[in-house]
């Protein structure tokens, strides 16, 4: 039987259940809402990442497209290079799609990642973003944010959080967006502009990470949504140079309409050793963030 | 002399199928249970299932599927109308 939310995100399956991942695992859910926006036309790169294990143990794979697993630092190197060759074939309506942790693309990745936009090859970068290199123990890495825990920040990381989707946009890329796993319309819908586009294309999601951040299985979807609704983490799209706040971003420009900051940090156990203090610098950060946003819009 | 050990072809190639960490229900400490009764189809569960371990039946009802559902409990959480309770295995 037809169901409305059919006609946005199909009911196939792409992903297919009994996967190594932690249970209410967001990179899990990520990697299946992307398959059912792409489709089966779709190739997917995975550098060393939590995602490596999840799309499956050998011999088999939990998901029914083909995949590549590459190193760390190479996986912008490869799409593109598969990209380049499936269009020497003659198939130039495959989607190439990069599933990289933050690790992999704010850190190890990040010069691939650089010369892969700078080139403008065909291919849609995702990364998912869990703030820390959760496969190998949580060790913070360039997106960890202001004051998180992880096993190498034990009191909290002191730099702030590098901002990966603005870096991508400065290389005038046809388009950068980010999506939260709440919203997953908004996602989906994302995947589905960038693959409709040529060139490179880079998307951020945001991955709230149970064991890594510290909170219980149950609330994956509840903490991604708290992330937008404090204003946090912001829903936007650059297409063709042009910033647009998307999805619930749209009503927060007006900082009332924000929820505090508090509200999200004190869902998660790797903000619990936090003071009032920190928080309230923690809440002038977003606040900062989108007085930014605010400029842009205004032009 | 000839081998006596035969040579398969091994190619470090994956191929697609369920359960590729195994019957991973066997994880699960809490068994969500989808009260039909309550249920008013709108199969946000389904959409976020991280294990795709929710399948939707002919009649859009959604059915979790015991042998791989890791009992993470979003669908119980995210429900709108509290039709999903987790229970104690």
């Amino acid at each position: 039987m037809s169901h409305p939310l059919f006609k946005v995100i199909p009911k196939e399956e792409y992903f297919l259940p009994g996967t190594p991942a932690c249970p209410g695992c967001p990179a899990a859910l990520g990697l299946r809402l992307l398959l059912k926006a792409l489709g089966p036309k779709t190739v997917i790169v995975i550098p060393a990442c939590c995602s490596s294990i999840i799309q499956g143990a050998y011999p088999r794979s939990a998901i029914k497209v083909p995949l590549i697993n590459i190193a760390f630092a190479a996986s912008a190197a490869t799409a593109s290079g598969i990209a380049e060759a499936l269009e020497l074939k003659g198939i130039g309506d495959a989607n190439v799609v990069v599933w990289a942790g933050d690790g992999g693309t704010a850190d190890i990745g990040l010069q691939g990642l650089s010369g892969a936009a700078e080139r403008g090859h065909n291919i849609i970068y995702v990364c998912y973003d869990n703030e820390a290199y959760m496969n190998t123990g949580i060790q913070r890495s360039g997106a960890t944010p202001y004051m998180a825990w992880t096993t190498t920040t034990p009191t909290g990381k002191r730099e702030i959080k590098k901002d990966i989707p603005l870096i991508v946009a400065m290389h005038r890329v046809p388009y950068v967006a980010t999506a939260a796993l709440a919203y997953p319309q908004d996602y989906v819908m994302k995947l589905r502009k960038a693959a409709a586009k040529k060139g490179f294309k880079y998307i951020h999601l945001l991955a709230p990470c149970p064991p890594g951040w510290r909170f219980d299985s149950s609330k994956t979807i509840e903490i991604s949504r708290l992330a937008v609704e404090t204003g946090t983490w912001v829903l936007y799209e650059i297409e063709d140079g042009k910033f647009r706040l998307t999805g619930p971003s749209k009503g927060l420009i007006d900082k009332s309409k924000r929820k505090p900051v508090a509200e999200y940090l004190r869902t998660q156990g790797r903000f619990s050793h936090l003071s009032d203090e920190d928080m309230a610098k923690i809440q002038k950060i977003v606040d900062e963030n989108w007085e930014w946003i605010k400029r842009w819009l205004e032009g | 002399m000839e081998s006596k050990i035969k040579f398969d072809l091994i190619t470090p190639i994956s191929y697609p199928g369920e359960g590729s960490a195994g019957a991973t229900g066997s994880w699960r400490v809490f068994k969500p249970i989808i009260d039909r009764e309550k249920c008013r189809k709108c199969l946000l569960c389904w959409l976020y299932c991280p294990e795709a371990a929710i399948r939707v039946s002919e009649e859009n009802y959604p059915e979790i599927i015991y042998e791989y559902c890791k009992g993470c409990g979003i669908c119980a959480n995210e429900c709108p109308v509290k039709a999903i309770s987790m229970v104690e295995e």
